[in-house]
């Protein structure tokens, strides 16, 4: 059976995933044979060839040949990662790494170089029978966005987008996931194709999505006209139609944010906390969560823990992210992780990028790739604020972990700005609740006005899970946006476990608290997290109210709530609150990510943005700023959740100052890629 | 001989010799796959015969490569890691520390470990096949 015909057919699934067509290369015999084995087991077709070039000739002979293609990385006659680009550029199919060897390097570069997903050998059965999600994936963010079928996930959000070209979403979609690597590379350049055919995928990276927002400032927003902001911008292979799309997105981020609060301001401040970590988390996230506008890519978890299409920044590598840095920077890890990081500090200490891009940072809140929030969350998150930094690498598939991103639309701006990793969700943020950030967006979420709103949306996305049960907000959140609170992986699962998605809602809130406290291992993030976590618990407590309050006064009441929390935030208690209202949070908002945050996560993500938020306030200030608009506060998570963001990103505009980026919220996984 | 099968078939579990990783092949050994097990185990000793003399090779040059050696070393622990011998696998790692750290002696020192285990290894399974082959 076909892919296509699967996927254009509901009814088709029932067989699926049996059939899917996958290609194996690995040289060592020993391991090829084990492998195909497997998949024969799982009811793949199956071709095994041990030499990479004769892999390329059966790829280019027949292109539909093959949904998917796994690879070794060290093989004698071709390093498995030329084979990786090559297949992604000229096949644009998905593409598994394998190795014997798990070092994270080794991993962050598969995923830059455009990995669905790296899997450590001895592979597990378990783990073969989930790849066929990567082929819906892409599938459904290339010729689905055509039919408007709107990738459910991103349903939410590219409605609310309207349809841009359809051309430069599929590309942007495509590059949710997976586009870490395109992320590192700047994609313009795969533009090259015209819109009509293959979509040109292109990367909205901080530096092209900067570029883009000087461009329209430069304009004016309202004279601001593609054609002219193509000229302006001067990059090559950069379409008119890419730029549309972005525009368009991009407009409804500023819509989104100004609707929330401006604490912005303050979130700014507080966010432009040095934290680099965090503010790299935000700046990507912005970018992340635009992007998800854009295309929705894929979680990297992955990851987390992936990774995600579209290299988005949200790729952070969690490695950053850890709790520690909160700071959004590293929310927007992207999978270039150094670029990012570099960018992300940039952005993060004055975000000058951020600055500029004001509105783009409110489009980068969106979701802070939530995907990659996942992975950032994962990693460092450790309470679920890792969710942001679960943006990077993990694969994020929800990548929107962030909790934030259940912050609705504003945080989604805010998530989007750093989801560049939320791709997925992005879009969603973008439209809808911006959930879809929500995941990277966490970092938005920080700096995203949406923190007001992340917070509230959390709220909201707590409704659902009642966690917070005041979040009287939340329905305004979560009724405004989508949030896809699938998506919203908020937390990543690493974390406490904390169910990403209501991340802010429910976890945020109560998890927050304890999130914030938990990853953190410093002891100065257990400092932030209290004040995260006070917050959060406000939040959770005065659920609805508090958000108000929160967002507007995020600076405002952030700190208060945090002092509150601060107090009896004990760590470990918060995460289990979180992890239950997690929980809550999740179905709610419909785990923006995945649910990574595991509801705790996103919490904790904010609260471990708060926190964060609190001591690099300052910097996460900037990375929010990418969220811009986003009132930062506090909403460490947001950022990361895109969606939630918004959400978390009041929340965390509270703590904004402190380190929010950590979006642990969850993100993880979050559901950008898989379908917004 | 059932019974004698299964019982040197948990000893080397027991004795670490193999580890989880066996089990997944035994899991995928089936109707439709009858003799998995064996065919792997024997593509594995047939495919790392090559490595390892790949491997003595380059230790007699000198300069020594530690690179090389360790992208070898690399390959042949894959190999070790997807059918589950565990104390080959132990001594591959402990074979690329060495390079790592570029120390010669221990290198060729280690790398008498690896074969020694690879070949008691191969001795152990070939009396387990031969058993549960008459045991059916």
């Amino acid at each position: 059976m076909t892919l296509e015909k699967i996927m254009s057919d509901g009814e088709g699934y029932d067989d699926f995933p049996a059939g899917l067509r996958v290609l194996a290369v690995d040289d060592n015999p020993t391991c090829l044979k084990l492998l195909e084995t497997l998949l024969r087991k799982c009811q793949y077709h199956v071709t095994t060839t041990s030499q990479a070039r004769m892999a390329l000739k059966m790829l280019r002979e027949n292109k539909d040949r093959f949904d998917l293609v796994i690879s070794d990385v060290h093989m004698p006659d071709m390093d498995g990662f030329k084979l990786l680009e090559l297949v992604g550029l000229e096949m644009d199919l998905p593409v598994i790494m394998l190795s014997a060897n798990g070092d994270p390097k080794l991993v962050m570069k598969g995923i830059t170089h455009g990995a669905c997903d790296y899997l450590v050998k001895p592979v597990r059965i378990e783990e073969l029978r989930n790849i066929w999600q990567h082929v819906i994936r892409k599938k459904r963010t290339e010729p689905k966005n055509q039919n408007g079928s709107a990738d459910q996930g991103n349903d939410n959000q590219s409605s609310g987008e309207g349809n841009g070209p359809q051309a430069d979403r599929n590309g942007k979609c495509n590059r949710k996931r997976k586009d870490e690597e395109d992320f590192s590379e700047d994609n313009e350049n795969e533009n090259e194709d015209p819109a009509a055919s293959k979509k040109p995928r292109v990367v909205w990276s901080i530096e092209l999505h900067r570029k883009f927002v000087a461009a329209v400032n430069q304009l004016g927003i309202e004279k601001a006209v593609p054609k002219r902001i193509l000229d302006l911008m001067n990059v090559e292979g950069l379409t008119r139609e890419n730029v549309a799309s972005h525009l368009q997105k991009y407009r409804l981020y500023l819509k989104r944010i100004s609707s929330v609060a401006s604490q912005q301001a303050n979130m700014v401040a507080a966010l432009g906390v040095k934290d680099s970590h965090f503010m790299r988390i935000a700046p990507f996230e912005g970018l992340g969560d635009f992007r998800t506008f854009s295309g929705q890519g894929r979680l990297g978890s992955a990851a987390l823990s992936h990774y995600t299409t579209g290299g988005m920044f949200g790729r952070l590598n969690t490695p950053n992210v850890n709790l520690h840095n909160l700071s959004p920077s590293t929310l927007i890890q992207p999978n270039h992780g150094q670029s990012l990081t570099n960018s992300i500090s940039a952005l993060g200490k004055v975000h000058p990028a951020l600055a500029s891009t004001n509105q783009s940072q409110s489009l980068f809140q969106g979701i802070p790739s939530s995907l990659e929030l996942d992975q950032l969350q994962q990693s460092k998150c450790g309470t679920g604020m890792s969710s942001f930094n679960a943006m990077d690498n993990s694969r994020l598939r929800n990548k929107f972990s962030d909790p934030g991103a259940a912050i609705n639309s504003s945080s989604n701006i805010f998530n989007s700005s750093t989801n560049m990793m939320l791709q997925g969700s992005y879009q969603q943020t973008m439209s809808g609740g911006g959930f879809g950030d929500q995941s990277s967006q966490n970092m938005a979420s920080l700096n995203m006005d949406s923190f007001n709103v992340g917070v509230n949306s959390s709220s909201s996305l707590l409704d659902s899970a009642t966690i917070q049960s005041s979040t009287t907000q939340p329905a305004s959140l979560l009724s405004t946006e989508p949030f896809h609170s699938q998506q919203l992986p908020m937390s990543t699962t690493g974390n406490n476990g904390f169910s990403n998605d209501p991340y802010l809602q429910k976890n945020a809130i109560d998890t927050s608290s304890t999130t914030m406290s938990l990853p953190l291992e410093d002891s100065r993030e257990m400092h932030y997290q209290q004040g995260l976590v006070g917050d959060v618990q406000n939040i959770s407590h005065i659920p609805s109210q508090r958000w108000g309050e929160q967002g507007q006064s995020y600076g405002h009441g952030s700190t208060a709530t945090f002092g509150s929390l601060n107090a009896h935030v004990p760590v470990s208690g918060l995460s289990h609150s979180l992890d239950q209202d997690s929980g809550i949070i999740n179905e709610k908002m419909g785990v923006f990510m995945n649910g990574r945050l595991g509801g705790g996560a996103s919490t904790l993500m904010l609260q471990n943005g708060n926190e964060k938020l609190a001591s690099e306030s300052r910097a996460m200030a900037n990375d929010s700023f990418l969220l811009e608009q986003q009132k930062i506060q506090s909403v460490f998570a947001p950022r990361s959740y895109d969606p939630l963001d918004a959400m978390m990103n009041a929340m965390i505009k509270r703590e904004q100052d402190e380190t929010i980026a950590n979006c642990d919220f969850g993100f993880d996984d979050y559901s950008f890629e898989s379908g917004m | 001989m059932e019974r004698q099968a299964a019982y040197l078939r948990n000893a080397l579990f027991d004795q670490g010799y193999l580890d989880e990783q066996f089990l997944q092949l035994e899991d995928l050994q089936d109707q439709a796959n009858p003799h998995f097990v064996e065919e792997v185990v024997k593509l594995f000793y047939t495919d790392s015969v090559r490595l390892i003399q790949s491997i003595e090779l380059t230790l007699k040059n000198t300069p020594r490569d530690f690179e090389k050696l360790d992208k070898i070393m690399h390959q042949f622990k894959g190999s070790t890691t997807s059918i589950g011998a565990k104390k080959v696998k132990k001594e591959c790692t402990q074979f690329q520390e060495y390079c790592n750290v570029g120390n010669v002696e221990g290198c060729i020192r280690e790398f008498q470990e690896v074969k020694q285990e690879h070949a008691a290894l191969k001795r152990k399974l070939e009396n387990y096949f031969q058993l549960a082959r008459e045991a059916r």
